[in-house]
């Protein structure tokens, strides 16, 4: 696993309050993770902070699972 | 108007993490009080307060859940979970629409507002939590408790200063006494030890700067009394109709017999010296209750240890029960835990009922040298092994706002 995608996963379960053997890559937030609108909003705000970027709603829509985060996030970092 | 009893309660406070440990510590004269360890207060007049202490809220609600609330909040879920695990029974589905909270809060989430305009100023406004209006706002102890009890009912949060939790228990039990519903949970939250909470209460010297003795710094009645303690915890009553109690088998721990609310009238903050408003509040519980004064034995007092409360809650006493007042056993819970605010009338009442259904009456500690125009029984000794028949619980806020509910011993 990449830096990016353990520091992610470890953002989610803190952030989701779930366990880290849940977060696999192909968990959706809300049907897999019990996420509702506001979680959804606090992780993605909890990642642009981590990660020093900005996802903008758009771009924050796409993210449905685990690997769109980590995805979206490898791709912005470089 | 049906009969209302109460059939459980639950506390949070500073002398405890659960209602029987905190009875205890009220029983054997302990103090809350101690140095702030929230904040660094090396610039704050006031560096003492009645901190809960210890506290984990994990073990009643997950890690996430407790990251969604304030510590009122916080202290108001792990209150209720209590409250229903002593009661021994949950709200039926059946019964959900029946069963109503209404919680008291005096400010709400302060350490929420402190976290979020700082990172405001730091960071801008797309860093604010869309946790942070939901998380900070007073109401939300009530709604969160009704999540957890599954309680459809009445959804209220009094505020009404330190007078809050009062409040709500007064509505709940005039719910229930009218028909709206046959089960409510009340009472009231609060955790404002916080560095505006200290810094807003300190530029009005309504604290004590005891801070070289936490334990003495809270002094009701006394002559050398110089400002109250901030406390914090939460206090919830379980209230059913006797019907209610009844018919599932409850252990009933006393009545509500009354409530009575007035307002002074008169200033923001400063109640009117001959303690007029308050007497209008006392005298209103018991008039309800149908009860003449003179069989009125225990209040639990206001009693906040600033010099003008105390002074003004002695003369209205005085005014209500005339030469009886003499003969009241009187305590003030703040002497040990602090002003619990919001949450005060919340767990002085916890403490009230429990005075009712155990046969003692607790004790005033630091009334070390009694002034002469407090010059009531306020119990200074120390706990009373006495069956009181009534429990008249007082609280009065800022805005001139006073609640009393009066309770009584239950015998059937």
């Amino acid at each position: 696993m990449s830096d990016v995608a353990a520091k992610v996963k470890e953002i989610i379960v803190e952030q989701l309050g779930v366990s880290a053997d849940e977060v696999v890559d192909g968990a959706a937030f809300v049907e897999d993770l019990g996420a509702d609108s506001l979680d959804l909003t606090e992780l993605i705000m909890a990642m642009e902070e981590e990660f020093d970027l900005e996802i903008d709603d758009e771009q924050a829509q796409k993210i449905i699972k685990v690997q769109d985060a980590i995805a979206h996030i490898e791709k912005a970092v470089g | 108007m049906k009969r209302v009893v109460v059939t459980s309660v639950a506390a949070v406070s500073p002398l405890g993490n659960d209602v029987e440990t905190s009875w205890q510590n009220l029983l054997a004269g302990k103090s809350g009080v101690g140095l702030i360890t929230k904040f660094d207060t090396a610039e704050y007049d006031t560096k003492i307060a009645g901190e809960v202490k210890d506290f984990d809220p994990t073990i009643y609600i997950n890690k996430k859940e407790a990251r969604r609330m304030e510590t009122f909040t916080q202290f108001a879920v792990c209150a209720c979970k209590m409250l229903f695990r002593d009661a021994g029974w949950s709200i039926p589905e059946s019964e959900k629409d029946r069963a109503g909270t209404i919680i008291g809060v005096g400010l709400g989430g302060l350490h929420s507002i402190e976290e979020m305009h700082s990172k405001l100023l730091e960071k801008g406004p797309s860093r604010i939590s869309p946790f942070f209006i939901p998380i900070l706002i007073a109401n939300m102890a009530a709604g969160q408790v009704s999540i957890e009890a599954g309680a459809m009912g009445p959804n209220i949060c009094t505020t009404t200063a330190c007078a809050s939790g009062t409040h709500a228990i007064g509505a709940a039990y005039t719910d229930i006494a009218i028909g709206r519903a046959d089960v409510m949970i009340c009472g009231g939250a609060e955790s404002t030890i916080s560095e505006l909470g200290v810094a807003g209460f300190n530029a009005m010297k309504a604290l004590s700067v005891r801070n070289d003795e936490p334990e003495k710094a809270s002094r009701p009645f006394d002559a050398d009394r110089t400002g109250f303690i901030m406390g914090e915890g939460a206090g919830l009553l379980l209230l059913e109709s006797l019907e209610h109690a009844q018919a599932r088998g409850a252990t009933i721990l006393a009545e509500v017999v009354g409530f009575g609310a007035s307002g002074d009238a008169y200033h923001m903050t400063a109640p009117p010296e001959d303690g007029s408003g308050m007497a209008l509040a006392m005298a209103a519980a018991i008039r309800e209750a149908k009860v003449d004064p003179s069989a009125i034995d225990h209040i639990n007092a206001h009693g906040t240890s600033t010099k003008l409360n105390d002074l003004c809650e002695t003369r209205a006493i005085k005014k209500v029960f005339g030469d009886h007042a003499y003969n009241i056993a009187i305590c003030a819970n703040k002497s040990q835990m602090g002003h619990l605010l919001g949450a005060a009338g919340g767990v002085e009442a916890v403490f009230a009922v429990k005075t009712l259904a155990e046969g003692i009456i607790p004790g005033t500690i630091n009334r070390d040298t009694p002034d002469p125009e407090c010059d009531l029984d306020v119990c200074a000794d120390g706990p009373r092994q006495k069956q009181a028949e009534y429990a008249l619980s007082n609280s009065f806020g800022f805005g001139g706002t006073n609640a009393c509910v009066l309770f009584k011993r239950f015998t059937g």
